[in-house]
């Protein structure tokens, strides 16, 4: 397929070049008669037609990436707010391609239509307050449009608070690695600052040992989350900035040491749910072609894969930035709640050194 | 206040009118007459760029096989890439060097420097700059910065990498990355250098713009190229210094010890001692510049393909005082909207609120600038010399690049594409690419201006052209699918998520249009060295323009016009222009120029 590609594009580029060379050869019949660095009507003949084609070019382009690229795009949110922000981006999308479609249209096929010819005459068109009071007042339009309802789903999705019982989960940053901290029974973060990290005992995470909110915390390298249950997440660095974003559930934000952020959303598609969806199986299913294929030829990267929710580090923050992630596995609330059972707690991991 | 000007300009021509002893060094090296001083900053800009865009194709190819040998990496980046294997640390630093140059070396000095200094003295009737010793220290300060960041390759642990932003405290700690020990200290000192070079030419275009103006050359008869140039010497003065604060705090908590930026940082095994700063106020500052740097970026490239486009369309750029108003209302909006960069920071989401709204108010007079532009061209008699091509070229990546900012701008979209490709793609198309093909349209028209009347090949300008613009749209279209797959930027490779393994087909289809549009831009290169010695010379007026700089002899020399500086008697935009009876003005010209007094029975039209 690489190579399918490659060689297609060469070609075209050849063609591309092919023309070149003969319009190239063209003008310089021309050129002894006028012997000069100036366009003539050739040269504007020639290039107002490149600009048609141009325009063509774009098109298909644009068709192209659509036929063969928007199945990478991302799959359906995972989140309650994800469907809002879909809906959004797609509305937004909508306008976007209405106005690059006629704006490029107009833009290229006025420059193949008026192109220059000797003896044309340009039209003296200084000014024309109607026209653009016009194109003025619609993108005033649109755009309000759009930004009251972008800051209504803003607010909404950046409003964290404490009602329907969320769930308050740590997420923790630090190169090149992420580990997340649940509140435990009562649902509460112990506190915590790098200053209280002992390697000696395993407080990674500098939980303080002497609050007692801290004693029945979940320490975890794998996320969690019950499905259907809003979670808070806390976000903390110790060491630069990193991000955590978790694209399935168009969720991030950034992690800041000396700081803790905050995000919030409530997921709503589990794991083996999402496996089941028929773009999922799809994606699984190139993609083990690819990784097969790989396989073959005894190349790194290769064991088959499934589909699982991931939290990726998206802020540079060194050498191993490309690699800085974290499992995420969405589940129903009583796998969840099991699952979370077993985990040691902080005071029986920091007891039993 | 015009005619004061010109009385001090006359003045000064007499200084200037017979022509000084010239050494090589005073008129080559340390020259102080702005037109070497433009062709200074366009050949080391030019240089940078050659750098810059040879390190995007080490990393693109990077990106489309991943952890492939290949020898020229061992050649070019030696123990960055051992075995041809590049490395991950060279990847960033690659990236953030990548950055910084074409930003500011490239598409701050090398654009605006070069037609800033050409341009503001020759289109508004001036001898030169206010200042031309200043304008000389700017320059050689540019160079030394260019210098200082081109030997920061050399150093022993790399280059800067914390990506062109340079966020603390990545940048701030030696140990987070071996680029931020002596490679970004040298890095701050070139930008505090270069900043210091940007303030001194910025304030001098301001003041010649203001006070050199020849008679009758009143600010509602500038070219949009002088009223671009002037507005971006605005912002810059407004906005570089706070980089240089933010810089030099930066090296405050560096060199030190003080916590400006820093705060509860616990690495490898320690706990220092930094206690109180914050990240995101170091955000703050770098994007206050940050953001106004990118219309530093777009808007001479906006101004000279209005004003190429005109005189090549024989048409009056539509709404000339519409355009002045939304450079203006651009500026302004510019300097209030940096938190578009911060909407996932952790900074206040209600401030977020705020910075959504300016930004997508920035939408309004970018909309106005382009449909102007599509108009300008409506009904023309469009002579569609290279210049002209990449004007047009120019509105076209500026729509579609800018287009996806509406996107990028709503913060709650952002949070999904945030960092992502979808934001490389969207900059690189609305500000690279097109700043860049301002740059060039700038280098085909001016250039007989720049080098005696000498012109470049016109054939090899359309084969850079269009391999370029079909290979630019190869490139960053594509990319936009990249980032709404979910894929991060500054990812040395993405094997780590087999979720982006199918991508791979894309990445190397953009690497392959990458390296052919790099190859492209040779054709240019050759055109424009083989041009300065080979060139033909063309008229003195080789496109028909109205403008004050066609008005001077090919031949250089101190002063610009041998004579009284011209006298000037209308709009710069006077093209095609005909009397009620379909008479053009001038019998058998399609242009007036600024110089000629109204004539009998014409009538002032447009302003």
């Amino acid at each position: 397929m690489t190579a399918v590609l490659t060689i297609s594009v060469l070609v075209l580029v050849a063609i591309a070049i092919w023309q070149m060379t003969k319009i190239f050869e063209l003008s310089q019949v021309k050129a002894k008669t006028s012997n000069s660095e100036v366009a003539n009507n050739e040269d504007n003949k020639n290039n107002g037609y490149l600009m048609f084609a141009f325009l063509v070019f774009i098109y298909l382009l644009t068709i192209f990436s659509f036929w063969k690229y928007s199945k990478f795009i991302l799959p359906e949110a995972a989140s309650a707010h994800g469907g809002q922000y879909d809906t959004l981006m797609l509305w937004s999308f909508v306008i976007i391609f209405i106005v690059q479609i006629i704006t490029q249209a107009l833009l290229h096929y006025f420059a193949f239509k008026y192109r220059g010819k000797e003896g044309q005459k340009a039209l003296f068109y200084a000014d024309n307050d109607r026209l653009e009071f016009i194109w003025t007042i619609i993108p005033v339009i649109v755009l309000a449009g759009l930004i009251l309802w972008g800051l209504y789903t803003w607010t909404n999705i950046m409003d964290v608070n404490e009602e329907d019982d969320p769930l308050i989960v740590e997420l923790y940053a630090q190169q090149f690695n992420w580990t997340a901290r649940y509140g435990g029974d009562d649902n509460v973060l112990g506190d915590a600052n790098v200053r209280m990290i002992d390697i000696n005992k395993a407080n990674i995470l500098g939980v303080d040992e002497s609050d007692p909110n801290g004693a029945d915390d979940i320490i975890v390298k794998e996320l969690h989350l019950p499905k259907g249950r809003k979670v808070n997440f806390k976000i903390r660095s110790q060491d630069v900035l990193h991000s955590a974003y978790m694209p399935h559930f168009r969720a991030q934000m950034n992690c800041v040491p000396g700081m803790i952020t905050e995000f919030s959303f409530t997921p709503t598609v589990t794991t083996a749910e999402m496996r089941q969806r028929p773009e999922i199986i799809e994606k699984v299913q190139r993609t083990n072609a690819i990784r097969a294929e790989r396989a073959a030829m005894g190349e790194p990267n290769s064991d088959p894969w499934e589909f699982d929710y991931v939290l990726l580090c998206n802020k540079i923050c060194g050498k191993s930035h490309y690699n800085m992630q974290m499992k995420i596995i969405v589940e129903s609330e009583e796998d969840f709640n099991q699952w979370l059972s077993e985990q040691p707690t902080f005071a029986e991991t920091v007891a039993g050194k | 206040m015009s005619a004061h000007a010109h009385a001090v300009a006359d003045d000064h021509a007499h200084d200037h009118g017979h022509h000084h002893k010239e050494t090589f060094i005073t008129k080559y090296i340390f020259s102080q007459d702005h037109k070497m001083i433009s062709k200074q900053y366009l050949i080391t800009g030019l240089i940078m760029g050659f750098i810059g865009i040879a390190m995007s194709l080490l990393f693109r190819m990077q990106l489309a096989w991943p952890g492939e040998s290949f020898p020229i990496f061992e050649a070019l980046l030696g123990k960055w890439a051992p075995d041809g294997v590049m490395d991950a640390d060279i990847y960033l630093a690659l990236v953030t060097i990548h950055g910084t140059i074409m930003v500011f070396f490239v598409l701050t000095a090398g654009l605006s420097g070069t037609f800033s200094n050409l341009l503001i003295p020759l289109q508004i009737g001036a001898r030169d700059m206010a200042s031309g010793f200043l304008n000389m220290l700017s320059y050689w300060m540019f160079f030394l910065s260019s210098v200082i960041m081109v030997i920061s390759l050399f150093v022993e642990a790399g280059p800067a990498a914390a990506g062109w932003t340079i966020y603390p405290p990545l940048s701030a700690l030696p140990m987070a990355q071996p680029g931020s020990g002596a490679g970004m200290t040298l890095w701050l000192v070139s930008m505090a250098i270069f900043i210091a070079s940007s303030l001194l030419g910025s304030l001098n275009y301001i003041v010649t713009v203001l006070n050199l103006r020849t008679k009758g050359m009143s600010m509602t008869r500038l070219p949009l190229t002088i009223w671009a140039f002037f507005v971006t010497a605005i912002i810059g003065v407004i906005s570089f210094p706070v980089l240089l604060s933010a810089a030099l705090l930066l090296i405050m908590d560096r060199s030190f010890g003080t916590s400006f930026f820093l705060s509860d940082i616990f690495i490898q095994g320690e706990v220092l001692h930094y206690q109180g700063g914050s990240p995101v106020l170091f955000e703050h500052l770098f994007w206050f510049l940050g953001h106004p740097e990118v219309y530093i970026v777009i808007l001479p490239a906006m101004g000279i393909v209005s004003e190429v486009m005109s005189v090549n369309a024989r048409k009056p750029i539509f709404g000339y005082r519409a355009m002045i108003a939304s450079i203006l209302a651009i500026a302004f909006l510019s300097t209030i909207v940096w938190g578009h960069h911060m909407f996932v920071s952790g900074m206040n989401p209600f401030l977020g609120s705020v910075f959504t709204f300016t930004t997508l108010l920035i939408a309004i007079p970018s909309a106005v600038k382009a449909f102007n532009w599509i108009t300008t061209l409506w009904k023309g008699n469009l002579q569609l010399n290279p210049g002209m091509l990449f004007s047009i070229g120019m509105v076209s990546t500026f729509i579609t690049g800018g287009l996806t900012g509406i996107i990028l701008g709503d913060s709650t979209l952002d949070i999904n594409v945030h960092d992502t490709y979808f934001v490389v793609a969207h900059f690189h198309l609305v500000m690279g690419i097109s700043a860049l093909y301002g740059l060039f349209a700038g280098v085909y028209h001016w250039f007989p201006k720049m080098f005696q009347g000498r012109m470049m090949s016109k054939n090899l300008g359309y084969v850079h052209f269009w391999i370029t613009a079909v290979g630019s749209y190869g490139v960053f279209f594509p990319m936009h699918f990249i980032g709404m797959a979910g894929v991060p930027r500054r990812y040395y490779e993405n094997t780590a998520f087999p979720m982006f393994d199918e991508l791979v087909d894309i990445q190397v289809l953009m690497t392959v249009f990458a390296i052919i549009t790099a190859a492209a831009q040779l054709v240019f290169v050759y055109n424009f060295i083989r041009s300065i010695f080979y060139g033909k010379r063309g008229p003195q007026n080789p496109w028909g323009a109205t403008t004050l700089e066609w008005t001077t002899p090919q031949e250089h020399f101190h002063g610009n016009w041998a004579g009284a500086i011209p006298e000037v008697h209308r709009w710069p935009y006077d093209y095609s222009k005909t009397y009620e009876n379909g008479e053009y003005i001038l019998e058998g010209q399609d242009f007036v120029p600024q110089t000629m007094p109204l004539q009998d029975g014409e009538e002032e039209l447009q302003h």
